[in-house]
């Protein structure tokens, strides 16, 4: 509102009018703490959710195992005042982390655990990006439907899955069937229970992961990039390389450690797919907590863990921000 | 004094792009309709027509996205069909300008070099010259996302240009410019033109524009050529009332043609006099026409005028915009004429004014009659 005509605006309307105005700074003061109250939530979300579960495993990661419930010890006895707050962090050591580089099945597990990763990332790598191109080149009344074909395996259960993956697999299982029906092979294949089915499992799980970031950067990119490299004198696949996959680039690495961060704490897939020989750190921390029961331990694992990952997190977290800023 | 560029005129000429017959079909919808023309070398093509004319699909087969249903497409004397966009002697420039965001400026330049496998300090010293040319010397090192919109056009420029097409194609080029930067550009790109002596084809839909550039303009419209001739005579000579109408603005009065020789007449209204005026687009006598006049070849008078084409109506709008005034006069018996005056000096006052009786009048040949 503007009073740019004032000489023909009653008086009394005038007044009317300041007053109004009187009143916003109260009301605006109302709307802003709501808004505030809003922006709050998810910190506490974070709070409550992330943080605080956090730092209790931080804390019995300091811990020693103990036959009790909790199965560790010490725990804060406030009823003793500040003596059981002196005793309780008296109580928190190391020991636990020195453990864990005492016994190299910890260590090699963990190495284990980030070659299948990286690995399995790879090859997602490599089967997701033609199928995301391949969805972004469809038809456009097509893509829908392709995109819906992705996703439609999250309405299953993940367990469910991979169980059937079990079925496939496994020596009279339906690939082997097929197999020597085809008359490919005379004896059966052993895949369950090896890397393989893990590799398979992985792979299997993550795809989608890896090609939707993928399809997202490729589709939304003008083709006109493509035009104008083949205009310069790229062939088609030359102004691929040249062109398409590095303009796509945000999204493969965001594809990426979509796959690779959960990939290298997976717990199912190995425990379910994999066979004895398959070491990851997924099943050790599963094994600590509920074959050993020490928690402790279990804790320092996931501890550890989650210091490996926070290195590939950032860097996403970087990248994100970039490739922000070149498309701003 | 220097000989006008008009190879359209010589026979001996070689044309350097030869379109013939040329149709394309996408599904039911014929966007190119049986299409012939020839481009020489050193010209200054203009493709104007409205949205979905065309235009754009007969540029991106020169540029080889788009194959031709039917006819041939020769550039050079070499057949272009099967010839993939990589292998023709045509660049173009992209109305996105297509620069790629992951290269800087100089990168960009260069690219198309750098495919054509050039030595790198010949590569080197062709980028500099063309950044030069485009006066980006000093913006070489950043990305596009670091550009504004005027030199984002200058680097998609500068990169079409740098392989030294023999035919360079551009594509709305300033279409994403504000309108004084464009005014500018216009006359920038004349003088790359005709600096590198390199064949362009330009698609508009600004007329100005094309106008302004272009040594030639071909109007289209559904996938046709309306007409193809020199700025001033698609303005002074359209061959048709689409192209009088398209090009600038026109005042048409419907009637018959009556008679037509060396000059044709127009008889519009029940006892109003002819109006006299050239023939075009091959008018025929005893045939519905229509008299185009451009605004600013009427006079505008309270009294009688002894010219022969002269016309009575009342003032019922003025316009004014600075450099001229614009009446509207609405004809008893017929449309709402325009006629623009230009204001020559500073501080004279208006002596027509809103509901004035005024006389129109155009001198005989200032006018066309065209068939409808």
């Amino acid at each position: 509102m503007t009073c740019g005509c004032l000489g023909r605006i009653p008086q009394d309307w005038c007044c009317r009018h300041e007053r109004a105005r009187g009143f916003q700074p109260r009301a605006f003061i109302g709307r802003s703490a709501v808004k505030r109250a809003f922006t709050v939530i998810p910190y506490i979300w974070l709070l409550a959710l992330f943080l605080v579960p956090f730092l209790i495993v931080l804390k019995i990661s300091f811990s020693d195992i103990a036959i009790a419930i909790p199965p560790y010890t010490p725990t804060l006895e406030l009823s003793e005042g500040w003596q059981g707050v002196r005793n309780f962090f008296g109580g928190l050591d190391f020991e636990n982390f020195v453990f864990l580089t005492s016994d190299d099945l910890y260590w090699k597990a963990y190495l284990s655990s980030l070659q299948i990763a990286v690995v399995s990332t790879l090859i997602t790598l490599a089967v997701g990006l033609p199928i995301a191109y391949a969805m972004a080149r469809a038809r456009d009344d097509w893509r829908p439907a392709l995109l819906m074909l992705v996703i439609l395996p999250f309405w299953t259960s993940f367990l469910i899955r991979v169980y059937a993956w079990m079925g496939i697999l496994s020596n009279e299982g339906l690939l082997n069937q097929f197999l020597i029906w085809s008359g490919f092979i005379t004896e059966p294949l052993v895949i369950l229970n090896t890397n393989v089915a893990v590799y398979i499992g992985i792979v299997y799980t993550y795809l989608p992961f890896m090609i939707l970031p993928i399809y997202a950067s490729l589709e939304r990119m003008d083709p006109s990039y493509v035009e104008a490299a083949e205009d310069l004198g790229c062939s088609r696949l030359s102004a691929f390389w040249i062109v398409t996959l590095p303009l796509a680039r945000p999204g493969v690495i965001a594809g990426c450690f979509l796959v690779f961060i959960p990939a290298v704490g997976e717990f199912v897939i190995p425990s379910l797919l994999g066979g004895s020989s398959t070491l990851m750190i997924g099943k050790v921390l599963w094994e600590e907590f509920f074959s050993n029961r020490d928690w402790p331990v279990a804790s320092a694992v996931a501890i550890i863990l989650l210091l490996i990952l926070v290195i590939p997190i950032i860097l996403f977290q970087r990248q994100e921000v970039a490739s922000r800023e070149t498309e701003g | 004094m220097n000989e006008p560029f008009a190879p359209w005129t010589d026979e001996t000429a070689t044309p350097l792009i030869r379109i013939e017959q040329v149709t394309k079909r996408f599904g039911d919808f014929t966007a190119i309709d049986d299409l012939s023309i020839d481009i020489f070398p050193r010209e200054f093509f203009a493709l104007l027509g409205p949205s979905g004319c065309g235009k754009t699909t007969l540029m991106r087969m020169l540029a080889g996205f788009e194959t031709p249903s039917a006819g041939r497409v020769t550039i050079d004397g070499q057949d272009m069909g099967g010839v993939a966009p990589n292998r023709r002697p045509v660049n173009m420039m992209f109305q996105s300008y297509a620069l790629f965001p992951h290269l800087t400026v100089w990168d960009n330049v260069g690219f198309g070099l750098k495919r054509e496998g050039m030595a790198k300090d010949k590569l080197a010293a062709c980028v500099d010259e063309m950044l030069k040319l485009t006066q980006l010397d000093a913006l070489a090192r950043r990305k596009p996302h670091q550009l504004s919109g005027g030199q984002r056009q200058r680097v998609a420029l500068a990169r079409s240009l740098a392989k030294a097409p023999k035919l360079l194609l551009l594509d709305e080029p300033l279409g994403a410019l504000d309108k004084k930067l464009r005014q500018e550009t216009q006359f920038e790109l004349m003088d790359i033109q005709e600096r590198t002596g390199t064949t362009f084809v330009i698609v508009t839909h600004d007329q100005e524009e094309a106008m302004t550039v272009a040594s030639r303009v071909a109007v289209m419209n559904h996938g046709k050529l309306v007409q193809v001739d020199p700025p001033d005579q698609i303005y002074e000579q359209p061959n048709s009332v689409y192209v009088a109408d398209f090009i600038g603005d026109v005042n048409l009065i419907p009637g018959r043609a009556t008679q037509v020789g060396d000059m044709a007449e127009l008889a519009w209204a029940e006892g109003q006099g002819t109006l006299l005026g050239q023939p075009g687009g091959g008018v025929k006598a005893d045939t519905a026409a229509s008299f185009a006049i451009r605004p600013e070849k009427i006079a505008i008078g309270r009294e009688m005028p002894e010219a022969r084409n002269r016309v009575q109506g009342k003032i019922i709008d003025i316009g004014y915009l600075g450099n001229l005034s614009t009446y509207h006069v609405k004809l008893p018996e017929g449309p709402v004429m325009t006629c623009e005056v230009g204001n020559r000096s500073r501080l004279s006052r208006r002596e027509l004014t809103w509901e004035d009786d005024v006389w129109l009048s155009w001198s005989d040949t200032a006018g066309l009659v065209l068939p409808t």
